[in-house]
């Protein structure tokens, strides 16, 4: 019975309300208990002073890339990218090649986790058959694989009715639907969001309009058929205020943002970097603030990475020709704790809410809590750690990160997954 | 007139020209801007009009790699280094490697390894000059990236309307037509602002953008409104081939509203500058009598480009004082000793 004592962190876990300095102790894989420790034989130590303790972070939107494109990642380098990062789930998107629509691939899916043996890996089964938008997944059938949300993402579900059949078929399994919310003509040819900036550069722009209108066709959808819509990767003040407004009239809808689009801007493209492309686009500073407005009065429920490799010959191609997507998940803590709670924009329990409570209660998965009985799925981070980015030491196998070389402050120095030691900052 | 006589002979780039590349306008001063139009002019006296030969460039070797089409340009720049006694190799995407998928970078790093001075760039996308640059030891030359920036345009452009009247300074200068997809009107419009002209773009909404009152530039949809108060109209191309869609009914419908016409031209001020940085569509942004009218200097550009370029390229190959050049810069600068 090997027996795990995490000694004087501050234990902050929403989903019980605590936010104290205690000793927190697991065994067999298990939270046992908070405070009340010092009974029994202990195996290892944890001296957590100074640090935070919190319920395992997911990260509820990674392309972990394999099958078909190991040339970016692969569901083990990922997933050794997600542990050094501090999570200890993560949510893979089914855009793969061959996209993730049937029993089989979730099943491949959790086979290759299983062998990587790292962090916690929850499969996104496809809305439609091949990703094609044409006709529904067999989505009863993922479920019983294992699928925990669906989604197109990529690319919209582009047919309105299809999309509200997805809606109303996920009812029956409780499901939510995550969106990648595009109206393709408008962004068609597009690079980086439409602007002063893309006006300037001469490349094509992707006005906010092409998110927001899809973002309110969706609204309208889920409302209409009581069916739960995840907004993906909001990037626009617009769609803040109409996710807002949703809620506000009771609409099961969520919704989360990357740590990119509340902390960089389109100006970020002047130098024609192709590390500042990524879909959808980085905005101006009015929708950076909106974000880290909607974050903070909860509006945008959750943050997640959008963990999007690209092998570094394809990033290097000219900017249009580059593919979108940009590195997440080794600098989404350094990314949070930096912009959102180093600023006073919000405290550590709504970073952990965000960051763990709420994917899991998305997800519906049992994980982001520390209850006694839970599986010890646990994050330590140093909140005052100032350390600097460097993608040569990313364990992701690709480089994609604008920040490389940027200092931040707060990274996760041990990630526990069912009470084993993960990974430790050295 | 012998090489010795020549009066670049034996002189250095100036300190107050600390580029390696000529991307953009933008990103220059108003002081390296009219650093850049008085070296073309003096190589215009230099070279009796541009049609001279002055060696100041022999032994280097300038490399015109096209990635996209262009015969005015790229003969230009040749003429412009043959002209200061360059080698010039002309190398296009069609008969490259290219085809074989070799990438930008790999082939631009090719060609570096023979041993060359300069790369000037064409390529449909904005902002490949720029990375060539950063990876690139050679000196980088944008003659235009997509519909970012061609800056020699818009300092051949400028250079001949400062022939005419002097200072730009408190001078109108109406650019007319697809801003949207235009290089030349980006360069023309970084260049005018920085030496004080007042710059007007006019044309439909779906082209030109209001956005661009952002920079402190005035926006206008008509014309006739406009044509009265210029000194100058630099009329630029519909570039059909960079449209997604179509930005407007139809071509006579463009016509009907911004072409620039003879009861225009009644209308304008009697010394208002006519330009057009070609190829240019008669009947459409010109018609064939204000193209060919005496305040056309449509000539003038390309007689003038020339003298940009030989000034460009010997700026940015031409022989530096060993004091103001960075390690890495000599390290790559295979240019001739003085």
């Amino acid at each position: 019975m090997p027996t795990l004592l995490i000694r004087g962190g501050r234990i902050v876990d929403p989903s019980q309300g605590i936010d104290r300095t205690d000793d927190l102790l697991v065994r067999d894989g298990l939270v046992v208990a908070i405070g009340q420790t010092a009974i029994g034989k202990v195996d290892e130590t944890i001296h957590a002073a100074g640090l935070i303790v919190t319920p395992g972070l997911i990260d509820m939107h990674v392309h972990l890339r394999e099958p078909g494109r190991e040339e970016d990642e692969t569901i083990e380098t990922g997933t050794q990218a997600a542990l050094a990062g501090g999570f200890t789930s993560v949510a893979c998107i089914p855009n793969t090649e061959p996209p993730i629509d049937t029993q089989a691939a979730v099943e491949f899916i959790h086979q290759k986790a299983m062998r990587a043996d790292t962090c916690n890996v929850f499969v996104v089964g496809c809305v439609s058959r091949n990703r094609e938008g044409k006709e529904l997944a067999e989505i009863g059938q993922l479920v019983e694989a294992g699928a925990v949300a669906f989604s197109d993402d990529g690319a919209p579900v582009y047919d309105a009715e299809l999309m509200r059949r997805a809606f109303e078929y996920c009812r029956m399994f409780d499901k939510p639907i995550f969106a990648h919310e595009e109206v393709l003509e408008l962004s068609r040819g597009g690079v980086m969001h439409e602007g002063l900036v893309s006006l300037v550069l001469g490349l094509t722009g992707m006005p906010a309009a092409a998110e927001e209108v899809m973002i309110g066709r969706d609204i309208a959808l889920a409302e209409v058929t009581d069916g739960r819509l995840h907004v993906m990767h909001v990037s626009t003040a617009g769609g803040v205020a109409l996710i807002r407004a949703a809620k506000v009239r009771g609409a099961r809808v969520t919704a989360e943002a990357c740590p990119h689009h509340f902390t960089l801007t389109d100006e970020g493209l002047r130098g024609f970097d192709s590390n500042y492309k990524m879909s959808p686009p980085l905005r101006t500073a009015v929708d950076v603030e909106a974000i880290i407005a909607g974050l903070v009065d909860g509006t945008i429920d959750c943050i997640a990475t959008d963990h999007a490799p690209h092998a570094p010959e394809k990033k290097m191609l000219e900017f249009d020709r580059a593919p979108f997507g940009i590195l997440g998940l080794e600098t989404a803590v350094g990314l949070a704790v930096t912009r959102l709670v180093a600023t006073g924009r919000i405290g550590w329990p709504r970073l952990v809410e965000a960051m763990s409570c709420l994917p899991a209660q998305i997800l519906g998965v049992n994980r982001g809590t520390l209850r006694p009985g839970a599986v010890a799925d646990i994050t330590l981070i140093d909140p005052n750690l100032s350390w600097q980015v460097d993608v040569k030491s990313f364990r992701s196998k690709s480089i994609n990160s604008p920040f490389d070389s940027w200092m931040l402050k707060g990274r996760a120095v041990a990630t526990i997954v069912a009470g084993r030691v993960k990974y430790r900052l050295v | 007139m012998s090489l010795h006589d020549t009066p670049f002979d034996q002189e250095a780039v100036p300190r107050a020209w600390p580029h390696r590349h000529l991307l953009d306008l933008e990103r220059l001063t108003p002081e390296e801007i009219r650093l850049l139009l008085d070296t073309a002019s003096r190589f215009k006296e230099a070279t009796d009009g541009c049609r001279k030969k002055i060696a100041v460039l022999s032994g280097s070797t300038i490399v015109n790699l096209f990635f996209e089409n262009s015969t005015r340009t790229r003969t230009s720049f040749a003429l412009a280094a043959r002209r200061l006694g360059a080698d010039v190799i002309d190398f296009s995407a069609s008969g490259s490697s290219l085809s074989k998928g070799e990438s930008f970078i790999d082939t631009a790093k090719n060609l570096e390894a023979m041993g060359i001075n300069a790369v000037v760039v064409r390529h449909g996308t904005p902002g490949t000059p720029h990375l060539l640059a950063q990876r690139l030891g050679v000196g980088v030359i944008n003659a235009g990236d997509g519909p970012h920036e061609h800056p020699t345009q818009g300092l051949l452009d400028i250079f001949s309307i400062r022939e005419r009247l002097g200072d730009l300074a408190g001078v109108t200068v109406g650019l007319v037509g697809d801003i949207a997809h235009s290089r030349t009107a980006r360069s023309n419009l970084w260049g005018l602002i920085k030496l004080g002209a007042k710059v007007i773009l006019c044309g439909p909404p779906t082209l030109v953008s209001q956005r661009w009152r952002e920079l402190g530039v005035e926006v206008s949809h008509d014309l006739d409104a406009i044509v009265p108060r210029c000194d100058v109209l630099n009329l630029l191309r519909i570039q059909f081939e960079r449209q997604n869609t179509r930005p407007f009914p139809s071509v006579r419908e463009y016509a009907h509203l911004y072409a620039m016409n003879r009861d225009r031209l009644k209308r304008a001020k009697k010394e208002l500058l006519i330009l057009a940085p070609g190829p240019i569509n008669r009947g459409v942004e010109v018609t064939a009598d204000v193209a060919d009218c005496p305040q056309s200097l449509i000539l003038d550009q390309v007689t003038n480009g020339l003298a940009v370029r030989m000034g460009v390229l010997w700026l940015i190959c031409g022989p530096r004082e060993s004091d103001h050049c960075t390690k890495s810069e000599t390290g790559h600068r295979a240019g001739r000793l003085v």
